[in-house]
């Protein structure tokens, strides 16, 4: 079992986890995730180890509620524990010195970006940060993406705060002003990813996307998290889950997160109606 | 052969009796065992068919030796508990051996009764003997020598895993197996389904070896988690590697990433480990169709293809590029799913998938085949029928052809040489590999084998831990 110490609500619908988990720490970077199970009916789920401290034993999670798993999840309190805590699983981030780093988060796909964002400024980079939201209620770690970042800008669809508009349009502007950009990370929703790496092909820049397909295991066994990369299958648990977003076949990917859409889709409304009438 | 005892006459006339199962048409409902094992009068008419041979052949075929004759004479005398305490003496896991062994190629083969006869079913009393055991017994304690205070980690929990743990703990060494999934067994838990090797059974393995002191730690992926550099830094003294296979084959032809198209290893998962058959009880889903084919004809293919069955599938379908003599499953899970309604197409193999405008599988482009020269493997090899290519509907498809290594801890312990399958180097005696202090066994070193195996190569491995560690203290 795996406490958690903390729980933070940063918007409606993210919450931040700070769980004692000392195995997962002792030999974590940046890049990669855990895979957790709330109980013993529960899914395994990937997520990010947003943060880590190895004095304490500690990491991280920023999550996002999108279905049963994430909802049960965010229902729990400082104090309750999780079933368990996995990893750290994938490959580690490239960290290196190459000179002006764009690192792009959407949505919850922030939290993935921020501890690159991180290690990349501490590898000497300068870093300039976009990160976009629906609206200014879902914003999350501006602060601390501010704090390692030389340049921020914040875009939401809505416009009710920073600039109205996508994260890619702030991005399509940087570069069209002819700043020189030597790599682009980029990690949110594959949509957006898809969107972005369109762009930076057209420009010739190296783009890291961060893929999020369906895992179970996280650890090379069953398959199911298999991408198509370069017109050849890989395992994003394993192989990735980074990869060189121009050789990303995203159209793949978005059919098979949707693989369980109506089993998802049920279990969450039970869940839902079971919760208020408890 | 020379006999030692000249039985009653009686003997020669009984036939092998048979298993006990679920009705085939109840059994596709539930996924509850369908062998329903022996009743005491079973087992001591079948024990009554053993001739107890001075020398006797059956030994030579089972892996790790066990002494049929002795365990099956106990049988006969109706001292049950004693049996399985023989067979324990080299099998430590006797209710699964009993239930999932091949013993047809293995044990029973060699049985002198079966020259004329059927041989005597020696898997089924050892599994009768196994469970009389567990619901009867405390299953007390095995001796123990005292702890001598050494730690030993083993990583991986599958048979060879669970073998070297229960060996070392008795020779009195402190054991942690370190596990990535969050349930022992292995392919036990994760890919035998509950119809054929029920799930308390292993549990009640892994408490008895619980109760021996040995500790278990569940979601540590040795690698990632923890090195192997590591655990010897925080102490552990010798390290057995039962990492199993693990990674699933595909075939790389076209379509293969549709949605609908599971590797068996992600499809038997989803069921055994994560339970989907309980879903929406329990939250992982599956996402079974209306006519599901299975590509392989090996133990993992006939597990898929009768899951698919019990999970409503209308039709079931083995496609297998050879003929039925050449399936490598066994064939008492062959008829168990012959029984059952699974249909099998014989000399066909996939050349592309073919999938609707959503992503979904909708059928497979098949191509027949016929049987040329035996290979490598001594089996007809099949080769394609030019021209004869046709389509073929289904709605799900199961990959079941295999498993080749996983890389995640060879990855990043590059000590440890690998041949040029990329499985482990291991000495198939001592299980040395070339890592001082690193031992491995099972599938990890053998490619894909069987549960009888793997335990022997942990019995072997555990062994040399032993000559090695006491070494080490002399040396101290
Ligand atoms: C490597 C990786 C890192 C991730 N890191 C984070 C993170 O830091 N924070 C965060 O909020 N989310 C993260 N995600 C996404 C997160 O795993 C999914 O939101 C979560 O699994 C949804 O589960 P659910 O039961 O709540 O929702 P469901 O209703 O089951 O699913 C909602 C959607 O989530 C996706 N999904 C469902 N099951 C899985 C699964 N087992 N594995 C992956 N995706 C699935 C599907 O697209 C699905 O349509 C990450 C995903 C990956 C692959
Ligand atoms: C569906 C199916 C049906 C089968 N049917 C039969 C049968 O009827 N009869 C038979 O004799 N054999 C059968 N087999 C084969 C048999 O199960 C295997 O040969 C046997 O389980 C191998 O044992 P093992 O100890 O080598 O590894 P496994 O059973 O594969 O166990 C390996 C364990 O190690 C863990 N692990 C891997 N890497 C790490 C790591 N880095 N850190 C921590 N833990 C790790 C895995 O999670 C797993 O739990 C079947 C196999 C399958 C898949
Ligand atoms: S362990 Fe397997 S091979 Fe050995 S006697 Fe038992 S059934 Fe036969
Ligand atoms: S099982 Fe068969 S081979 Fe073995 S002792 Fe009995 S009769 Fe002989
Ligand atoms: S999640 Fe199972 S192989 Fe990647």
């Amino acid at each position: 079992m795996f406490k958690i110490l903390k729980k933070e609500r940063l918007a409606p619908h993210v919450n931040k986890f700070l769980i004692h988990a000392p195995w997962v720490t002792k030999n974590c970077k940046p890049g990669q995730f855990v895979i957790i199970r709330v109980d013993e009916e529960g899914e395994r789920i990937p997520l990010t180890i947003a943060e880590y401290d190895r004095e304490q034993g500690t990491i991280t999670l920023i999550v996002q509620e999108v279905g049963k798993t994430t909802y049960k999840l965010g229902d729990l309190d400082e104090g309750d524990a999780i079933e368990d805590v996995i990893g750290p699983l994938g490959r580690p981030a490239e960290i290196a010195k190459v000179g002006t780093v764009v690192t792009i988060g959407g949505g919850v796909g922030t939290a993935i970006v921020y501890p690159e964002t991180r290690a990349f400024k501490e590898a000497g980079n300068y870093l300039i940060s976009i990160v976009g939201y629906k609206n200014k209620e879902l914003i999350i770690l501006e602060e601390e993406m501010r704090q390692y970042s030389d340049e921020l800008y914040v875009t939401t669809d809505d416009g009710s705060y920073g600039r109205q508009g996508f994260v890619s349009d702030q991005l399509k502007d940087l570069i069209e002003s002819g700043r020189k950009i030597d790599l682009v990370l980029t990690i949110g929703p594959a949509i957006m990813m898809k969107v972005i790496c369109d762009l930076t092909r057209k420009f010739n820049i190296k783009t890291i996307v961060s893929l999020n397909s369906i895992m179970m295991d996280g650890t090379a066994m069953c398959g199911g998290c298999r991408v198509e990369v370069n017109g050849k299958t890989r395992f994003a648990c394993v192989d990735g889950p980074e990869f060189d977003g121009h050789q990303v076949n995203f159209d793949l990917l978005m059919k098979r997160l949707g693989t369980y859409r109506d089993q998802e889709k049920e279990s969450l409304e039970r869940y839902l109606q079971n919760k208020e009438k408890a | 052969m020379e006999k030692k005892t000249v039985k009653k006459p009686r003997r020669m006339g009984i036939p092998r009796q048979p298993m006990p199962k679920q009705k085939p048409e109840e059994r596709t409902g539930n996924f509850n065992e369908v062998a329903l094992g022996y009743t005491v009068e079973l087992a001591l008419e079948e024990a009554e068919r053993c001739i107890q041979c001075r020398k006797p052949p059956c030994i030579k075929g089972c892996p790790v030796n066990i002494n049929i004759p002795a365990f099956i004479q106990l049988i006969s005398e109706r001292k049950f508990i004693e049996a399985a305490r023989k067979i324990k003496e080299d099998d430590v896991l006797p209710a699964m051996t009993g239930r999932v062994c091949p013993q047809e190629e293995q044990c029973e083969i060699q049985c002198v009764v079966g020259i004329k006869h059927k041989p005597v079913a020696i898997g089924r009393l050892e599994r009768f003997a196994a469970d009389f055991e567990a619901e009867h017994s405390e299953m007390d304690l095995p001796e123990m020598e005292s702890s001598n205070g050494q730690k030993v980690a083993v990583v991986g929990s599958g048979p060879s895993g669970l073998t070297v743990a229960a060996d070392c703990a008795r020779m009195g060494y402190d054991v942690t197996v370190f596990e990535a999934l969050h349930k022992p067994g292995g392919v036990l838990v994760y890919g035998i389904p509950e119809f054929r090797l029920p799930k308390n059974i292993v549990m009640r393995e892994v408490d008895y070896l619980k109760k021996m002191g040995v500790k278990i730690v569940y979601d540590v992926c040795v690698g990632r988690t923890v090195t192997i550099r590591q655990l010897f830094d925080e102490g552990y003294k010798a390290i057995f590697l039962g990492l199993g296979a693990g990674l699933p084959r595909f075939m790389s032809i076209e379509g293969e990433n549709l949605l609908g198209i599971y590797s068996a290893n992600e499809f038997l998962t989803r069921i055994n480990l994560m339970r989907a058959y309980k879903f929406p009880e329990y939250d992982t889903p599956i996402r079974i169709g209306h006519r599901v084919a299975v590509i392989g004809g090996g133990n993992v293919a006939m597990d898929s293809v009768r899951s698919a069955l019990r999970f409503g599938a209308e039709e079931a379908h083995i496609i297998y590029r050879r003929s039925r003599p050449e399936m490598p499953a066994r064939e008492e899970e062959i008829e168990n799913a012959e029984e059952e309604g699974v249909l099998f197409d014989f000399l066909v193999n996939p050349l592309r998938y073919i999938g609707d405008e959503n992503g979904w599988i909708k059928a497979i482009e098949l191509i027949k085949m016929e049987l040329g020269e035996p290979d490598a493997s001594g089996r007809k090899r099949p080769v394609p029928i030019k021209g004869s290519e046709f389509i073929y509907k289904v709605d799900t498809v199961v990959v079941a052809i295999g498993q080749t290594v996983n890389p995640l801890l060879l990855d990043t312990t590059p000590e440890i040489k690998t041949n040029k399958w990329g499985y482990i180097k291991a000495d198939p005696e001592t299980g040395e590999t070339s890592m001082k202090g690193v031992f491995a066994g099972g599938d990890i070193v053998t490619g894909e084998a069987t549960v009888i195996a793997a335990m022997g190569a942990g019995r072997k491995a555990a062994k040399t831990i032993d000559a090695y560690l006491k070494n080490l203290r002399a040396d101290q």
